[in-house]
């Protein structure tokens, strides 16, 4: 037998294929989140339908909630509420389960869904959400859909999709102290660039993969899409059952067992061809941060700002030369010692439990020098940092320590930057405005931003010493 | 859907490679309701802090006001999967983007608003925004039955949709009544346990 993960988790989900190559392809699983235009309701109701396989599909409020309380009165303003509401009415309408506001599940939606057990190997998953790309570190097939396609799926639980064509990304080597997950995807990224995996899905794969934590394979999964990938996978192997076993909605007794069988002849055979095959030395990388208004734009801590009249591709050094613009960086300007004004520890990328470790080990027993909100990426992370005493770290250190959601990620819940301001970011995208209008986002690993924290200005964590 | 066979309209040249959906659409505009929703447009390039019109950006320019269609580059669409990126767009008057190439979410949200992505090679696209930054108000022409983008001057160039989002526009086909006609096949793959 041959074949990629990709292409049997694809062959396995095929409902109908039409002669022009276009496939039917069934979801197994469906988020829906707070953040989709009213038309991805009213599309159903228009057409008098309901929703095919409710219990299919899971649905939690993340990016418009306020991370100051858990009511929906302290939402920003009316028109968000009333968006959370929406989703709360469409879902009871429809059967779907919700995890509301006051129920400890509730989070963002690519923390929950392994968290839960709900995402699974094999599975094809998606979201009105680009990040659903994190669903591949289980094994699954997890990608972003636009609104309407929420729609079709709501009515048919399938998805008209063209097949996407495989790379295969390895990782080799050792990583230094103090490089993690996030280094080894924003290494890949800078590497690859942002367009470097547009229409490709890719397998992570290699033995610093493998040695990977589950938790580390989501945050490199999350921003597949950042490399512009339809897809990131991980082949499901010990780690990923030992994550799954117990999880609420992950399978039970001789049904677990029969679920391992098939999850572990996912994996890629040994002569599976990828279109594309891509090679890293996580040994060659350090603490990453980007600098720029493009995740490609990143480099080790201990580098500089590119001068971008040494980059011969016209558009690039254009697009480069107004990202350093914006950002208030001359070419050439060490990146260690830049002075941060706020400092943001959370999201779908960084939020999970093994990342708020890793913030609060540096913290320890040290003092944040600039504001530093932490924001867990659920509530049970929420409760598991607090019974681990992580809480009491951040906030003896000055952090401001929340409630779950999206946050400052993406500035569209009253967390937001102030025009100008300069922010060390454990999220995802550093584009113009991402933060709030004007924001200037440098984004590196939780150590990194808890660095960042204490020093006040971009720090290599490997300096600082651990407390 | 609105149905799409022949677009003739002003062509706005966007300069840059990974012009992301942030950038069309800031985040901070998500939740508004789809009332002139073509005010957030490239909001934050179009409008400086104030509100006022930015003169230097290419929306603002004389000539190139009410625009049917963009020229980008690179890795258009790229970022977020927001679909309210496109309606934007739509509700701004814009019909089709030609670029090198697309994000590919925002590719595919284009094709269910209506919105024709046309990808066009990087000398093709690249000649073409030098035509229209040289005389604002030029009018391109898009036949979707043809499969050409022609240039004021007559001058065509051949471009190749997707087979199946290109049936959908041009019947204005409703892709979920679509679907629903296989609703036997979904459930007999559901009978099946996959």
């Amino acid at each position: 037998m041959s074949g990629t993960m990709f292409e049997k988790i694809w062959d396995r989900h095929k409902v109908h294929e039409r002669p022009d190559g276009q496939t039917l392809l069934y979801v197994d699983r469906h988020y829906v989140g707070d953040d989709l235009p009213l038309e991805a309701f009213e599309t159903l109701r228009r057409k008098g339908l309901k929703v095919r396989r409710p219990e299919l599909t899971f649905a939690m409020p993340d990016h418009y909630v306020s991370t100051r309380g858990r009511s929906l009165a302290d939402t920003v303003d009316a028109e968000r509420r009333e968006l959370i509401e929406e989703l709360v009415r469409f879902t009871a309408e429809n059967g779907i389960s919700l995890f509301p506001l006051d129920d400890i599940r509730q989070g963002i939606v690519h923390v929950v869904g392994p968290e839960q057990g709900l995402s699974q190997p094999g599975m094809t998953i998606v979201c009105g959400d680009s990040h659903t790309s994190t669903h591949g570190a289980l094994g699954a097939l997890g990608f972003g859909i636009g609104a309407a396609e929420v729609s079709h799926v709501f009515a048919t639980q399938t998805l008209w999709q063209r097949r996407p064509r495989t790379m295969r990304v390895t990782v080799s080597g050792i990583p230094g102290p103090s490089v993690v997950a996030k280094d080894v995807i924003m290494g890949i990224i800078a590497q690859i660039g942002v367009a470097g995996a547009v229409g490709h899905v890719i397998e992570y794969a290699g033995e610093t993969i493998r040695e990977l934590s589950m938790e580390g394979r989501m945050t490199l999964c999350n921003m597949s899409i950042e490399a512009g990938a339809r897809a990131g996978m991980v082949a499901p192997d010990e780690v990923t059952f030992a994550y799954l076993a117990g999880r609420p909605f992950a399978p039970k007794g001789a049904e677990w067992d029969e679920a391992v069988v098939r999850w572990r002849a996912l994996a890629s055979e040994a002569d599976a061809a990828f279109d594309r095959e891509v090679r890293l030395d996580a040994a060659t990388l350090a603490p990453m941060v980007s600098w720029g208004t493009s995740p490609e734009d990143a480099g080790p801590i201990t580098g500089r700002v590119p001068d971008p009249r040494g980059i011969a591709d016209p558009l690039k050094r254009s697009r480069i030369e107004k990202g350093l613009a914006y950002m208030g960086l001359q070419p050439g300007a060490a990146l260690e010692g830049l002075a941060v004004d706020r400092v943001f520890i959370g999201s779908c990328t960084n939020g999970r439990i093994e990342d708020l470790r890793l913030a609060a080990a540096v913290l320890e027993g040290r003092r944040a020098t600039v504001p530093t909100l932490v924001v867990p990426g659920s509530g049970t992370v929420r409760a598991q940092a607090e019974a681990e005493g992580l809480d009491r770290i951040f906030l003896a250190a000055g952090c401001d320590w929340r409630h779950a959601g999206c946050s400052m990620c993406l500035a569209i819940n009253g967390d937001m930057l102030a025009e100008g301001e300069r922010c060390a970011s454990t999220t995802n995208r550093n584009f113009v405005g991402r933060q709030g209008r004007g924001s200037r986002t440098h984004l590196m690993s939780p150590a990194m931003a808890a660095a960042a924290a204490v020093a006040g200005r971009l720090t290599d964590v490997r300096q600082l010493g651990m407390a | 859907m609105e149905r799409f066979t022949r677009l003739s309209g002003v062509a706005v040249p966007i300069e840059g490679a990974d012009i992301d959906t942030d950038q069309i659409l800031p985040a901070r505009f998500m939740h508004k309701r789809r009332v002139e929703y073509g005010q957030y447009c490239f909001h934050d390039q179009r409008l400086d802090t104030t509100g006022r019109p930015r003169p230097d950006f290419v929306l603002n320019r004389p000539g190139f006001r009410q625009p049917a269609i963009l020229v980008g580059d690179r890795n258009f669409g790229c970022g977020s999967s927001r679909e309210q990126a496109v309606h934007t767009l739509v509700d701004f008057g814009i019909r089709s983007i030609i670029a090198v190439s697309f994000g590919d979410i925002f590719r595919t949200n284009c094709l269910k608003n209506g919105l024709l992505p046309v990808t066009q090679p990087e000398e093709i696209v690249r000649g073409l925004r030098a035509g229209l930054t040289a005389s604002p108000g030029l009018h391109l022409t898009i036949d979707l039955e043809s499969e050409q983008v022609i240039e004021a001057d007559g001058t065509a160039h051949v471009f190749s949709a997707d087979p199946f989002g290109r049936s959908c526009l041009l019947a204005g086909l409703d892709e979920i009544d679509y679907t629903l006609t296989l609703l036997d096949r979904v459930s007999a793959f559901e009978a099946a346990g996959q």
